[in-house]
């Protein structure tokens, strides 16, 4: 009961605010602050960058730390995995900041600069990731984003992979499948909807985190197509300017939040959905 | 051969004889070492924020550097960050109080009245989307229903903090009442008893030892949690033991410290990282402690 009254209060409190800041909210990329003008362009930006980033790195390591525990690891090995993954969700986003602003980002540059060096001559890639001078900055972000979210998309997908059929997978063996065989034509097309449902949730996480993402962005708010240069994000915004904002700046804070509760949860509902409509058509078949 | 052998024990069967070809062994060889370096890939870096949070954090962390006060000035060495050792220990402590016996009383209506009603099916999908919700939204919530008619306080950042654990809560609590065996509930009830009394005298004493390590859980992470804090605690640099009036914690501290480029405010950083992984980690051991014994049981 109490859980409904809160969710419904949460949407009536932030909409005042949304409402004040007007339409060109989220189609202008100028906020300053000083001359009232607030424009969320870049910070929608920066979030949906960062957060393609971790998926993106997140989904290959997560699927294959998964398989890693469901089809090739020792038993004793798979309980270690486990706790790792345990660990690695149980560390507090900041800590995961506190570590990528004072020993990643200053120590990372060079090893962006020597990438946009390799790919200097490819024209879209230099485009896509060009010389930097810190460590701050979207890539970085997506990086410790992945980290934290490698363990919620693990423990999804884990779950899925062990709802294959022991007998579909001992079919594919007993054909004479290498077992990278049977991973690709039994386990994959069997729980491509939760890993699906895993990303989506993954993605939501990663697009509401907050403070790490704060500390190693840069807080430099422009669309530019470099993954190696600073930007800025919804939450990081909030944090970082709503201790010094007043009037409209800080109902047009508000209202970033606004939008990006609206954003989680759209992302949230579909990766429910999705993973509850793979839950009833496993359960359809048993 | 004979028919009275013990069916063989289910092995897969290896891959190293039959005539597989070298392309497809070598293909098979590359995909289980990718599967080693995803391992590898997660569990480095966790080794190093771990290594770096220790080493960088011994420096300062000792007994005196969670009973000295914050230095007001920040570039200032030396120990301090007993405010923010009681404010987590207070705001946490006053989450649970209320997060806890409102997300079991959720779970109880849950499993044990609603069941599949449409009301329980619209709670369940309210708590999926609550727990969806990014921390610093509550925060943003509670700042906009509480602190701007009541002020800053450790409360409100209680408060906040709630928010985030009640769906964890709820969802735990309402696997481990499921667990409970219905044939304890039907003796109960063949007994005479009401729902409500077997839910108090039957259910909830089987299910305390789960319902516990979850709630837990939830503790540890609302423990580490920094952004809903930020604009609902306010700042101090002597111990509040009081709900009420501005407070500090060691997340905010972090956060705080991480991004003054003075050394001795970055090195109180890392013993506040330390000391917050510490009592998270052992929350986080206790809850599997007790699990364990729940499961033994």
């Amino acid at each position: 009961m109490v859980l409904v009254l809160i969710a419904v209060t949460t949407l009536n409190n932030a909409w005042p605010a949304f409402r004040e800041s007007g339409l060109s909210f989220v189609t202008s990329r100028q906020w300053i602050p000083n001359e009232g003008k607030f424009g969320a362009l870049a910070f929608i930006y920066g979030t949906a960058v960062i957060a393609a980033i971790a998926v993106l790195l997140a989904l290959p390591v997560s699927v294959g730390i998964a398989l890693f525990v469901t089809e090739v690891a020792p038993a004793r090995l798979r309980t270690m995995v486990v706790a790792v993954m345990d660990l690695l969700a149980g560390i507090p986003s900041v800590v995961f900041g506190l570590w990528g602003i004072l020993v990643l980002a200053p120590n990372i540059a060079a090893l962006y600069n020597w990438w946009s060096d390799l790919v200097e001559p490819i024209p879209l890639l230099t485009k896509l990731f060009d010389h930097t001078q810190t460590g701050r900055a979207f890539f970085t972000a997506g990086l410790i984003l992945a980290l934290m979210i490698t363990p919620i998309i693990t423990t999804i997908t884990r779950e899925v992979f062990a709802t294959v059929p022991r007998n579909d997978k001992d079919g594919a063996l007993a054909l004479g499948a290498t077992r990278w065989e049977m991973i690709k034509g039994v386990v994959f097309p069997h729980s491509i909807g939760g890993m699906v449902g895993a990303t989506m949730l993954g993605l939501g996480r990663a697009m509401g985190e907050t403070i790490a993402v704060a500390l190693v962005i840069g807080s430099t708010p422009q669309i530019v197509a470099n993954v190696f240069a600073g930007g800025d994000a919804m939450p990081a915004v909030i944090a970082n300017q709503f201790g010094e904002a007043t009037g409209v700046h800080r109902s047009a804070l508000i209202g970033l939040g606004v939008t990006l509760f609206a954003l989680t949860i759209i992302v949230n509902v579909s990766a429910r959905t999705v993973v509850r409509r793979v839950d009833v058509r496993l359960r359809g078949l048993a | 051969m004979t028919t009275t052998t013990a069916p063989p024990a289910v092995a897969p069967p290896s891959l190293r004889t039959g005539n597989v070809s070298r392309s497809r062994k070598f293909r098979d060889r590359l995909a289980t070492i990718a599967m080693w370096a995803a391992f590898g890939a997660a569990a480095l870096p966790l080794a190093f924020i771990v290594f770096y949070v220790v080493r960088a954090g011994m420096h300062l962390f000792s007994y005196d550097f969670l009973v000295t006060n914050i230095p007001i000035i920040s570039s200032k060495p030396g120990p301090g960050m007993a405010p923010a050792v009681v404010g987590t220990l207070l705001i946490t402590g006053a989450a649970t109080l209320i997060a806890v016996p409102l997300g079991v009383m959720g779970a109880i209506y849950l499993n044990e009245y609603g069941k599949q009603s449409t009301l329980a099916k619209f709670i369940r999908l309210m708590t999926d989307v609550m727990s969806g919700v990014p921390s610093i939204v509550m925060g943003l919530f509670i700042y906009t229903i509480w602190v701007l008619r009541y002020g800053l306080s450790g409360f409100a950042g209680a408060l906040a903090l709630a928010c985030l654990m009640l769906p964890i809560v709820v969802r735990t609590s309402e696997e481990i009442l499921r667990l409970v065996p219905s044939a304890l509930r039907e003796a109960s009830a063949a007994l005479g008893a009401r729902t409500w009394r077997t839910t108090v005298r039957i259910v909830l004493p089987a299910a305390l030892p789960g319902i516990v390590s979850g709630a837990m859980l939830a503790v540890a992470r609302a423990a580490g949690e920094t952004a809903p804090l930020l604009f609902t605690i306010g700042i101090v640099s002597k111990p509040n033991t009081k709900l009420f009036g501005s407070n500090t914690a060691l997340s905010a501290q972090i956060f705080r410290n991480a991004q003054v480029p003075f050394p001795a405010a970055q090195d109180r950083a890392w013993a506040a990282a330390l000391t917050l992984i510490l009592l998270v980690f052992l929350l986080t051991i206790a809850a599997r402690l007790i699990t364990a014994r729940f499961a033994r049981k």
